[in-house]
């Protein structure tokens, strides 16, 4: 079971060379002289616009919040839709409960205006 | 109807109550949300008797639940549960009925509030009835997420979103001590199923009797955190002074009796085998929480934090019927359980109607005079404070009296003694109330003119008042009932351990 | 063989993120770094065969709950001088105990006879067998859709719960 994880433990070994291959090439070969301007952080190439510490607008949270409950609906349903022939109808019945009282949360925000930028 | 719980469907049957309940609290929701114009004050009463319908409708499925039988579920199907449903239920319709004109007058009536009650009711009842930790859990936190926003739903005043965020963070510490004793529970002993446990446990297979007893002391904290027991309350006062009233009157009552079924089940019951360890720390806690919190109720001049620490030491009272933990004992506790959800809520629907406009009157120079001006809200708030005192005449005395009986049954003699000492002291505090109501004249002729108490909170007030004097002078059928609820409950564990304690 | 050569070298990862995540005194830097000690768990509960929670532990905490983490800290505003008062000696008291808590268990658990079957728990071999019937996740789905089922069901119930009180205490306008 464990041996087809391979791939992915070569695949995170070569992600992280290739990370630290570029950092490092671009440490060693490349002039560093700075300057304010160059050391400002880039924002579109616009001057920066006050502080990073600013507080944030509740507003991203309830986007956030949404996006937890659904991702944990995910997590919940993976594991069916893997073994869904396996549990038959019964899991299936199962699964369109959960699913049904999911959908009334997101017709409810849907409704609400929950999903808008306003 | 005779249930196995072999496949999925009995427990469609099972958990009808629930279910009924779920589907309408999601009906009211999405009816709340489609209404055209749903912005308008006007068509909102309309959500509030559907709510209350949608509790009446449980309660039906509840009645029809007394023909079905059933074991090895994960859900209980017995009689304590019908008893404590029934209770539940009757706490979040006195809730409903006495939010109706609240809500308006805090500019805060909005769908959303009844459907969350409701399905902190459906977290009640799954709570109450759970057979299985795990279930429990997920109960206790269907209950506790839909209270916690409720707390907060004044958003226009502070102290609302202050005392949400108490309980929230104080309610989620006590949730996750609550899962860390499931988890060491499962590990000491490899069930999570309550009638197993006590199988296991009362055989002395575990294992791990380390693993297993620091499980059930988590599991302690977890459910002493829930029912505000001493030294675990100090969320109470702030949670219950700062959310909406008919919240407070909700968590006091329904909230309340939901984690004490749940004790009653999980401790008195599946832990039966390790009685002789637990009791000692709930001796405690009844001990301390009794005098505890009455002393500083003593100290509270605002009428709605006194009635937040009489519940906590309400919590003590009942907490010696779980010390006693036998037949009596939890007869006397869901008798005790459902008088204190009816004067309870009594005492905070009258805290509701004493108030002009969005202003709430707690302080007791606030009550002074009310009993010549306001004579019948007086009257009934009187009633409801002896009854809290536990005054004859009143059903609170009977109360106290069972709970005292199954002391004296588990011979629990100190602590029955502290109960009646405590008792005394309470006296002070809840006659004060009455003394200053009809005692010290009112600061004008006026000044108790014009209270706002809507028709559907008169009535959920008169039915609280009268089923507490019933309950004095009838109690026979309700505690026959709460016996004959209890009559399973520790059969099984009998025939395990061969254990009676008292008659 | 190297498996257990994984094993050290995500374990020595994890601690590392780990120590870094309580020294450091921004919060936002500490949250970056409980990510790698996230990642770093995810390989290691892979490596023992917990493929699903290694995937669950990425999507769930690396993913949703780091973003939480952050919007908290960020809608806080906790200026530059933060945490001063967690490191005062109760606190250092306090961890320390959960610390040989925490140690007391783990000891407790290595030298138990893990042969014994205790209660229900049928041990390593059955839950392997079960692994071996249904595969890694089937194993899970299976419980969670048949004897679990209604405990799935309030599940769902306390994410609408969740859905309705988020848009109620944090929109705007409602």
């Amino acid at each position: 079971m464990i041996e087809s994880y391979l791939p992915i433990l070569i695949l995170l070994a070569i992600s992280v060379v290739n990370a630290v291959v570029i950092l490092g090439l671009t440490y060693l070969v490349s002039p560093y002289r700075p300057t304010s301007v160059k050391s400002a952080p880039y924002e579109s190439g616009m001057p920066g616009l006050g502080g990073t510490r600013d507080r944030f607008s509740v507003k991203f949270y309830v986007v956030a919040i949404l996006f937890i409950v659904f991702d944990v609906e995910t997590v919940f349903l993976v594991p069916w839709a893997v073994a869904m022939r396996d549990l038959g109808w019964e899991g299936f019945a199962a699964a369109m409960i959960f699913i049904f009282i999911l959908t009334v949360g997101l017709i409810y925000e849907w409704k609400k205006g929950a999903l808008e930028w306003d | 109807m005779e249930l196995d719980f072999q496949t999925s469907v009995d427990y469609f049957w099972a958990l009808l109550p629930e279910i009924v309940l779920s589907l309408w609290a999601m009906g009211v929701l999405l009816a709340d949300v489609f209404q055209k114009g749903s912005r308008s004050e006007a068509s909102r009463p309309a959500i509030a008797w559907l709510a209350l319908a949608g509790i009446a409708a449980a309660a039906v499925a509840n009645v029809w639940l007394m023909t079905v039988t059933g074991t090895g579920g994960m859900i209980a199907v017995d009689g304590f549960r019908i008893f404590a449903n029934f209770i539940l239920l009757l706490a979040a319709a006195l809730a409903i009925l006495v939010s109706m004109g609240y809500l308006d007058r805090h500019a805060m009536n909005r769908g959303e509030f009844y459907v969350l009650l409701m399905f902190a009711v459906v977290g009640m009842m799954i709570l109450a009835s759970a057979q299985d930790l795990i279930l429990l859990f997920v109960g206790l936190e269907l209950m506790s997420v839909a209270i916690y926003v409720l707390v907060g739903f004044n958003r226009r005043d502070p102290r609302s979103g202050e005392a949400a965020l108490k309980y929230f963070l104080l309610g989620a510490f006590a949730s996750a001590f609550l899962l860390y004793g499931i988890a060491l529970v499962f590990g000491a002993t490899g069930t999570t199923d309550l009638a197993l446990l006590a199988e296991t446990i009362g055989t002395g297979v575990q294992d791990a009797p380390l693993l297993l007893m620091m499980g059930v002391g988590l599991l302690a904290v977890g459910f002493a955190f829930k029912v505000a027991a001493m030294p675990f309350h100090v969320w109470t006062p702030d949670a219950y002074d700062g959310a909406p009233t008919p919240i407070t009157a909700l968590m006091a009552t329904g909230v309340k009796a939901a984690a004490f079924a749940a004790l009653l089940r999980v401790f008195a019951v599946s832990f039966g085998g390790l009685h002789e360890t637990w009791v000692v720390a709930f001796w405690w806690l009844a001990a301390l929480t009794m005098i505890g919190a009455n002393l500083v109720a003593l100290t509270q001049g605002s009428v709605k934090r006194m009635l937040a620490y009489s519940s906590i030491a309400h919590a003590g009272y009942v907490l010696v019927a779980v010390v006693a933990a036998n037949a009596v004992g939890a007869a006397a506790f869901l008798f005790y359980l459902l008088v204190y959800t009816l004067m309870t809520a009594g005492a905070f629907g009258i805290v509701i109607a004493n108030a002009r406009g969005d202003r709430e009157r707690v302080s007791l120079e606030d009550y002074a005079g009310l009993g010549w001006q306001q004579p019948v809200m007086a009257a009934a708030f009187a009633i409801f404070l002896l009854s809290l005192a536990g005054f004859p005449l009143t059903g609170g005395f009977i109360g106290k009296l069972y709970i005292l009986r199954a002391a004296l049954a588990a011979d629990q003699v100190p602590l029955a003694v502290i109960l009646v000492m405590a008792s005394l002291i309470s006296y002070f505090y809840y006659l004060r109330v009455v003394i200053v109501m009809y005692m010290r004249p009112a600061p004008a002729a006026d000044t108790h003119a014009g209270l706002t108490a809507s028709r559907p909170l008169q009535v959920a007030v008169g039915v609280a008042a009268i089923g507490v004097i019933l309950l004095f002078f009838a109690p026979a059928m309700v505690l026959d009932a709460a016996q004959g609820s209890v009559a399973g409950l520790f059969i099984a564990q009998e025939a395990l351990f061969g254990l009676s304690r008292g008659p | 063989m190297l498996t257990d050569i994984l094993f050290f070298f995500f374990a020595g990862i994890a601690i590392f993120c780990g120590i870094m995540v309580v020294t450091r005194r921004n919060p936002v830097a500490s949250a970056l770094w409980l990510i790698g000690t996230f990642f770093a768990l995810a390989a290691i509960y892979t490596l023992i065969g917990a493929f699903f929670i290694g995937v669950i532990q990425i999507l769930v905490y690396a993913g949703a709950i780091m973003v939480l983490f952050l919007f908290v800290i960020m809608l806080l505003n906790l200026g530059n001088d933060y945490q001063p008062d967690l490191r005062s000696r109760a606190w250092m008291i306090t961890a320390g105990g959960s610390g040989l808590v925490l140690l007391a268990i783990l000891g407790r658990v290595f030298a138990a006879d893990t042969t014994a079957p205790l209660g229900r728990l049928t041990g390593p071999e059955a839950v392997a067998t079960q692994v071996a019937e249904y595969g890694a996740v089937g194993a899970i789905a299976r419980p969670m859709y048949t004897d679990y089922m209604i405990v799935l069901q309030v599940t769902g119930l306390l994410l609408l719960v969740a859905v309705v009180g988020a848009v109620m205490l944090a929109k705007r306008r409602v």
